[in-house]
Parts: structure tokens; C-alpha cells; sequence
């Protein structure tokens, strides 16, 4: 990458040391800053990572899947977004892929991951 | 490119120009040139690299070698005589953030290329039915008998880009003014490193 697009990326370098490392397979608490008219108010996401999208650039994305009653529902936040506030790390998980798109297709069991031992 | 984001929280794509400083290193004027314009340098060229005849133009700047020369012509009433040779025009005392400007570029050569992407031509008819081969042929190019020839400037297929391109209504999103910076919203003209001419 360039050298002047560094510079201009060097200010969010902040919000990006802010958050923890985190990737596919960990199960993260995405705190969402939402605006509802004039008032804003913070909503949780809390799910499993399944990917994440054009890292250590600007336009970084991840994707948190979590099932919720009984429907699988899959949110992409963009990573250096001002209305992603806090994410914080709940588990970490092992998993041999770095795109979790096979957590798709199963539920309950067999949707399990297991947990990092450390 | 990057993007950034914006005061209202979207992320807009942007290009990272370094603009300048740029030298005046002529002032023309109807007198003694029929035409008033200023020529701006930017980029350090070595020394070595640099003809004789060149070195004098820029000692005259009081000035070191520089690789791109641009004429720029016909400056508004406003800006006449505000510039000396010699003069050193900074990003900061230009532009404003949140202002508009065009940038005029030469855009990345693509070679010999057909019709769908030289002028947009939509292609001759269906991929099934029968059809074969015509997927991306021109059509017809005229009719028949009259005028038995091809009109001067119907749109072929031949080489493509490597044109100078003005792109026009970029939003300035940022200004590094210590490190001579623009970032716009949009992209430019041009491979990276290439040069580009921003006007307001």
C-alpha cells in the first residue's frame, strides 16, 4: 500500500488498536450505535464471527451470525464504522477455515464450535 | 484508493493526491507572448537528469529541477498579477475542504479493444436461439448499395484509453496541508503515481 494512503489512514489506527483481535469462529458482543430520530441508543449484536472481509484496509467488514428464535440472521458491520461503538470478545473459538459459511446450513448440535484451548 | 468516512457516518471512497508544492517558474503575459497564463512544477528531478536549456528555466525560479511543467491559461480577472515567479503554491492556500474541483488525467491505456467496451455497444442479439459468435460484434456498419461506402467516424473497435480525461465534481473530503494532501471523493484518471491536474 502506499505510503500517502497510510497517512490518511493513520487516524483510525486508534479505533482499530480499541478493538480486540478477534476472527472467524469467535463469538463476539457488537455494540451498535443507533439513531432514532434525534436520540441515539446502543443495541447489542452478540453472535459468531464468520468472517471477516478485506482486513487491515479501511473498508474492512466482518460478518456476525447468531440464530434467534430459530431463524439465522447474519449482520455485516464495516469494521472502522462510527456507529460500531465497542465489540467485545465472549469466546474464542478453533475452527480450520477462515469463512464459516458452512455454519449455514446446519442448526442446534452440529452449528457447535469448538472452544480455543489457551 | 481508501475510504473514509464522512461527518454524517458513511464511508465514501476516496483517492489520496499529493498536490504539490507546486513552483511557478513562468508568468506569461500578452506582451511578450501574445497570452497570459502561469506554468506550475512539481516533482524533484535529479540533477543529471536534467537538459542544459531547462536548468536555466528553473534558475531563473530560483528553483531545483522539477519533472512535470504545466501550462495553466486564461486565469480569472481576480488572480491577475497575484503571482511572482518563484512563487510556491501550497494545497492549504488553495483548496478548502468540502469544496468541489476537477482533475484532468491521462487514463490507463487498455490496447486494442472491441466495440462493448470502447463505446458501450450493447452487442448483436441473444446468446441462444441459434445464434453463435455475434455475441459482442459491432452490427451492421451502414447500409448497402447507397452509399456504398462506410460514413467517416462510425465507432469501431481499436485502441482504447491512454486519453486525457476530465473528471468533473469531486468532493474534497480531507486536506493534509504539512504533507500537501488532497483526498477526493471519487476516484481519478490515471494509473497510480500517474499525474493529475486539479482544477477549481
Amino acid at each position: 500500500m502506499s505510503e500517502l494512503i497510510k497517512l490518511v489512514e493513520a487516524e483510525y489506527q486508534e479505533k482499530r488498536n480499541s478493538l480486540p483481535a478477534f476472527k472467524a469462529g469467535d463469538t463476539i458482543n457488537v455494540h451498535v450505535k443507533i439513531t432514532e430520530g434525534n436520540k441515539e441508543r446502543i443495541q447489542q449484536f452478540q453472535g459468531t464471527v464468520i468472517q471477516r472481509k478485506n482486513i487491515s484496509t479501511n473498508g474492512e467488514t466482518f460478518t456476525v451470525r447468531k440464530v434467534s428464535s430459530g431463524i439465522g440472521v447474519e449482520r455485516i458491520f464495516p469494521i472502522m464504522s462510527p456507529s460500531v461503538e465497542k465489540v467485545e470478545l465472549v469466546r474464542q473459538g478453533s475452527v480450520r477455515r477462515a469463512r464459516l459459511y458452512y455454519l449455514r446450513g446446519r442448526k442446534g448440535k452440529a452449528a457447535r464450535i469448538k472452544e480455543k484451548m489457551s | 484508493m481508501t475510504s473514509i468516512y464522512g461527518a454524517d457516518g458513511r464511508n465514501v471512497a476516496c483517492t489520496v493526491i499529493e498536490a504539490g508544492p507546486c513552483v511557478v517558474t513562468q508568468v506569461k503575459n500578452e506582451a511578450t507572448d501574445g497570452y497570459k497564463a502561469i506554468q506550475l512544477s512539481y516533482d524533484e528531478r535529479k540533477d543529471k537528469n536534467t537538459p542544459k536549456a531547462l536548468k536555466g528555466h528553473f534558475a531563473k525560479a530560483k528553483t531545483t529541477p522539477k519533472k512535470k511543467v504545466v501550462e495553466f491559461r486564461d486565469f480569472r480577472e481576480e488572480f491577475e498579477g497575484q503571482v511572482k515567479i518563484g512563487d510556491k503554491i501550497m494545497v492549504g492556500e488553495v483548496f478548502k475542504e468540502a469544496e468541489f474541483l476537477d482533475a484532468i488525467g491521462t487514463s490507463k491505456g487498455k490496447g486494442f479493444q472491441g466495440v462493448v467496451k470502447r463505446h458501450g455497444f450493447a452487442g448483436v442479439g441473444e446468446a441462444t436461439h441459434g445464434q453463435h459468435n455475434r455475441l459482442r460484434a459491432p452490427g451492421s456498419i451502414g447500409a448497402c448499395s447507397f452509399p456504398s461506402r462506410v460514413f467517416k467516424g462510425i465507432r469501431m473497435a481499436g485502441r482504447t484509453g491512454g486519453d486525457r480525461v476530465k473528471v468533473i465534481n469531486l468532493q474534497i473530503m480531507k486536506i493534509m496541508p504539512e504533507k500537501n494532501l488532497i483526498v477526493v471523493s471519487g476516484s481519478v484518471p490515471g494509473a497510480k503515481n500517474s499525474y493529475v491536474i486539479l482544477e477549481k
